[in-house]
Formats: structure tokens, C-alpha cells, sequence
């Protein structure tokens, strides 16, 4: 049973979700689907327990050996992400039932929970599989349930943001599908850990550079890296908002990874090339993210779109981390994953409830949540300081780290840079602040706290917030060891 | 002249793949674009059949006439890339009934446009 842990982490929840037809009605479908999400997150724990007592785990699917079969392989960079991923899943569905009351009609929430089990399924299938072609089956798993989620949004703006992401999406996947193929041309396996060995021999070869080129525009793509990022704010804007919230806290976050992994385990990390400066490309990219995303978010004036632009920009600190090459630069990224989970989880459950009460994520709607909301509101501002890096709160950590890294590389102006960035947050976050705090409610506005059931996780997620802010031991522990392991090259 | 010849089908892949991109993003009207996709799709398919050619070898099924076959791995890689294109056009389709419902048309300036005005 246990040395079947690394497969169940997958079967669970890709079972779970035609299970979920079976149970039928809605409200039973979504406690069908918190207990698969909370068992996913239990073994997620073991696993990365496992992880760490005995170093990396590997699985073969059907007792046939890796080469010719698909091997499963977890060492604490995929395991620590199976841990944010399902967490996130477990949050966000607590909240799930009360939230989408008002946004999805009765008829369309059992479709809802099956997409969103399966948009699982297809994140931890990612995180877990050491096979090439693998990681493109799970990735079109997570993305086909996504569009649906997406478009199970209340405005009919969701069915043109679904459509503009499926288009967006299709093309990314399909980049990286060519980048495979390439790999597979030129080394003849679809094994990472093979692929890792037999693709120096053939690095002079133009096909290698090529498939690196297609697989880079094709994860970028679906994570919004900075040119390509036009389809997020529409899609996490018109979507459900606890989709939103569970999207923004665990999918970008698998697409970061498989940069990652793509780039240290796989092309074995040469990022400086002479005819292609890739670290001062990403560098460039990630910076242009930051201040191109954040000053739009300052002017928009739905805050749930905002938020979204925000999440460009976060996106731009984590390639930064990667692109400054170093066991630190690593280790700030992969913190960020975790503390941006946790930040932008937060920030979304708060306007779940928000939309619950108000109907509306527009700024103009807030005025004196302050007094109206004001448990809502608090979390809300406390995780708008951690967006924007305050101390004792995990933004600070993350992006403590960042300019730490970056200064350590040499690179005063980039972690400048940093610092003006996080400036920009405040501003965005600022105006909902005032307008919540200092302006004065009109008379028949909408009053009331939002339901137990969004507080409860909204709060785990604040207090999880300053907690790992404050004692910061186990994420920077396990992520100093998982980028360490990284540039180690243990494949 | 050789280089196109001997290698023609890849010729092919290049220029379904271009004509397939090209109508992704030239396209207003969705079902096109959904078109465009699967062309863009397909020389995909072709590339990796392309590659599992193995020169003079027969079909991968167990014969004692035959000592060389093809390599059988891409083409399964393929039928499991079929499947997956299947889905998205179906997902792409359904939601552009959808949007007709909802919009009136399914061309991308009437949508842009509606947008804009409410």
C-alpha cells in the first residue's frame, strides 16, 4: 500500500471525478470532492515525509521498468508541490459550496466539482510523472477541465475568456508536444532521467537547441510568463471566484515547475550559451513582468482583475529567481511558489466572499467594507501586505530571499528593482485599503459578514500567511534542499 | 533540390503547421480558428510520424518474413495526441454554441465589440 503512494496521489482525484457523477446531487458531490481533495493532500504530507527520510521515490507504472515503461519519480521539488497544490484544493473547496451558490446555477454544480477534481488530477499528474510525453497528457487534463471551470462563469464575458484561454492554451501545449517530439528524435527515450543522460552527447545539435526554444514559448504560454500573459487576466477574472482562487494558488505554480524542470534535470540547466544570453533573457522578461503587470493592475477597476494582473507580475519575480542561475535564485522562486500560493489564495478568498455579499469585485462597490465586512476586509489587507512584502509576513521571506540572491549574483540594479516593484503593489493595494477604510458606505448598501464556511478557510490562509512569515523553518528548509538537490543533478 | 525531395514530408509538416498558425491568428470567425487549431494540430501528428520511420522497415506487427520495423512508440504517442485534439475541438466547439447563444454571432469583432458597449 504504501509504496503505492506515489500513484494514488494521481488515481485519487482522477477517479474521484466520474465518482463524483455518480453521487449525483451537488451538494453531496462537494463533500464527496473535499474528501478526495483532503486525502490527496494526506498522502501529499506522507509523501514528501517520504521524500525526505529517504531521498527521491520512484514508481513504475504497470512493474514496467522506466525506459520502456512510464516511470513516476518524486524528489522534493515535485513533492513539496503536491503538498501547495492539494492544499490549495483542499482551501479553496471548503469555500467552494457557498461561494458558487450565487454564481452557478443549480443544474451546472456537480460539472463543476468533476472539472475541478479532474483540473486536479491533471496538476499532480504534472508534478509527479518523470515521463516527457506524460507531462503532456496531464498538462491538456488540466488545462480541458480549466477552460470548462473557467467558462462555468456567471457573466457571458467567461465563455470568450474560456474560448481566448482554449485557443492560447492549445498552441502552448502543442509548442511543447513539438519540443518532445524534437527530444525524442534526437535521444530516442521519453524518460527524463534518460533524456538528461544522452541529450549532452547531442547538444551541438540545432534539433536540441530547438526543442529547449518550443518547450520554453510552450510553458510560457501557460504560465503567463510576460508577453504571453494576455489570457490570464481575462480568464481569472470571468471565472467562478474560488476556481480563481484554487487557479491562481496552484496552476501557474505547476507551469513554473516544469520550467524548472525542463531546464535543471532535463537540458541540465546551460542557460549561457554564447549566441543566446537565456539567464539576462528571463532576468529581462521577469522584470518587465513586474512593472508592465503591476502598473496596469494599479489602474483597473475591478479589483478581482487586478489581483489577476498582480499574478503576472508575481510570475515575474519566480523567472527571475530561475534566470539568476543559482542555488539561492532557485531557492527564492521555489519559496515564492509557496508564500505566492498563500498569498493570492487569500487574496481571491477574500473576494469570493466579498463577490458573495456584494455581487460585485468592483472597487466602486467597497466603499467602507471596512465597517460593513470587517473580517473579510482585514484579510484582505493582511494579505495585501504580504502581497506587496511586509515584514512578518510570507512576502517578506520570499522577496528577502529574491534580493539577497540577486545581490549575491552581482546584480545591484535587479535587486533595486525588486524593491521599486514591490512599491507598485502598494499602490494597488492601497487604493482598496482606502476606499474600504476611508470612504464612507452608501446608505442601502449591502451589509453583512460573508458565511462561516468562506471565513474559516479565508482565515487559514491569513494566519498561514503570518505564521510562515514569522517561523519560516520549514519552507526554507525544504526549499534550500530542493533547489540544492536541483543544481546537485542527482538524475 | 534533394534536401526537398528525400525529405518532402517534413516540407509538409512546415507548411501545415504555418497555414494552420496563420489561420489561428488571422481568423476572426471561431469555428475557423478551430480549424486552424486542429490543421496546426495535425502536422504535429505528421512530425512525430514522421520521425518513427524507420528506412525500409515494414509495419510493427510480428512477422518472421521481417527483420526491420518501424518504430511503433510514436505512432501510439500520436493516437494518445489524437484523442487529446478530439477533446479540445469538442470543448471548443461546445463552448462556441455557447457563445453564439450568448453573443448573437460567433465572430470575434461582434463579440469584442458587444463587450465593449455593456
Amino acid at each position: 500500500m504504501l509504496n503505492h503512494l506515489i500513484i494514488l496521489q494521481v488515481i485519487v482525484p482522477l477517479l474521484g471525478a466520474p465518482c463524483c457523477l455518480i453521487v449525483g446531487r451537488a451538494r453531496a458531490a462537494w463533500l464527496f470532492a473535499l474528501v478526495v481533495s483532503a486525502v490527496s493532500f494526506a498522502i501529499a504530507c506522507g509523501l514528501l515525509l517520504q521524500v525526505y527520510d529517504l531521498g527521491s521515490l520512484s514508481y513504475e507504472l504497470g512493474g514496467w521498468a522506466a525506459p520502456w515503461g512510464i516511470a513516476y519519480r518524486l524528489d522534493l521539488l515535485n513533492a513539496w508541490l503536491l503538498v501547495i497544490v492539494s492544499f490549495s484544493s483542499v482551501v479553496a473547496l471548503i469555500a467552494a459550496h457557498t461561494s458558487i451558490q450565487q454564481e452557478i446555477a443549480a443544474e451546472k454544480q456537480l460539472f463543476f466539482y468533476v472539472a475541478w477534481l479532474l483540473c486536479l488530477a491533471g496538476l499532480l499528474g504534472i508534478l509527479a510523472t518523470a515521463d516527457a510525453f506524460n507531462v503532456f497528457v496531464f498538462l491538456e487534463i488540466s488545462s480541458l477541465s480549466t477552460y470548462t471551470l473557467i467558462a462555468l462563469g456567471k457573466r457571458q464575458q467567461a465563455l470568450w475568456a474560456a474560448f481566448r484561454y482554449l485557443i492560447m492554451g492549445t498552441i502552448g501545449a502543442t509548442f511543447i508536444l513539438i519540443g518532445i517530439g524534437f527530444m525524442y528524435m534526437m535521444t530516442g527515450t521519453l524518460n527524463m532521467a534518460d533524456l538528461a543522460q544522452r541529450l549532452p552527447d547531442v547538444q551541438e545539435s540545432n534539433a536540441v537547441f530547438v526543442a529547449y526554444a518550443f518547450i520554453v514559448v510552450g510553458i510560457g504560454l501557460k504560465m503567463a510568463m510576460f508577453p504571453m500573459h494576455f489570457w490570464l487576466p481575462n480568464a481569472y477574472s470571468e471565472a467562478p471566484s474560488i476556481a480563481t482562487a484554487f487557479l491562481a494558488a496552484s496552476s501557474t505554480k505547476v507551469a513554473v515547475y516544469l520550467l524548472i524542470r525542463f531546464t535543471y534535470a532535463v537540458f541540465d540547466g546551460q542557460l549561457e550559451t554564447p549566441s543566446l544570453p537565456l539567464a539576462d533573457i528571463l532576468i529581462a522578461l521577469g522584470v518587465l513582468a513586474v512593472f508592465s503587470a503591476s502598473t496596469t493592475a494599479i489602474f483597473q477597476a475591478d479589483i478581482k482583475r487586478a489581483i489577476a494582473f498582480s499574478s503576472v507580475g508575481q510570475i515575474g519575480y519566480m523567472i527571475i529567481g530561475i534566470g539568476l542561475g543559482t542555488v539561492l535564485g532557485m531557492q527564492a522562486t521555489l519559496l515564492h511558489l509557496f508564500n505566492h500560493a498563500l498569498m493570492k489564495g487569500g487574496l481571491f478568498l477574500a473576494l469570493a466572499a466579498i463577490v458573495y455579499r456584494l455581487g460585485s469585485s468592483q472597487l466602486s462597490a467597497m466603499q467602507g467594507l471596512g465597517k460593513r465586512m470587517p473580517f473579510t476586509s482585514l484579510s484582505f489587507v493582511v494579505g495585501g501586505l504580504s502581497l506587496i512584502g511586509v515584514p512578518l509576513t510570507v512576502g517578506f521571506v520570499s522577496k528577502w530571499y529574491l534580493v539577497s540572491a540577486s545581490i549575491a549574483a552581482g546584480r545591484w540594479p535587479l535587486a533595486m528593482l525588486i524593491v521599486l516593484g514591490s512599491l507598485l503593489a502598494l499602490a494597488y493595494i492601497w487604493r482598496v485599503v482606502e476606499s474600504m477604510y476611508f470612504k464612507e458606505a452608501p446608505v442601502d448598501a449591502p451589509k453583512g459578514e460573508a458565511p462561516v464556511l468562506i471565513l474559516a478557510p479565508l482565515w487559514l490562509l491569513v494566519a498561514a500567511n503570518v505564521y510562515f512569515g514569522i517561523d519560516t523553518q520549514l519552507p526554507v528548509m525544504v526549499t534550500g534542499d530542493a533547489a540544492g538537490s536541483l543544481f546537485e543533478d542527482l538524475w | 533540390m534533394s534536401l526537398f525531395f528525400s525529405h518532402y514530408n517534413y516540407w509538409i509538416v512546415i507548411a501545415l503547421m504555418m497555414i494552420g498558425f496563420y489561420i489561428v491568428i488571422a481568423q476572426g470567425n471561431l469555428v475557423k480558428k478551430l480549424v486552424g487549431l486542429n490543421i496546426f494540430q495535425t502536422s504535429v501528428f505528421i512530425l512525430y510520424i514522421s520521425a518513427g520511420k524507420v528506412a525500409g522497415g515494414s509495419a510493427p506487427i510480428l512477422d518472421d518474413a521481417v527483420s526491420v520495423y518501424s518504430n511503433p512508440l510514436p505512432h501510439v504517442l500520436i493516437l494518445t495526441a489524437i484523442v487529446v485534439g478530439i477533446a479540445t475541438t469538442a470543448l471548443g466547439l461546445a463552448l462556441t454554441i455557447r457563445i453564439k447563444k450568448a453573443y448573437g454571432s460567433v465572430e470575434e469583432s461582434d463579440i469584442l465589440q458587444r463587450d465593449r458597449s455593456c
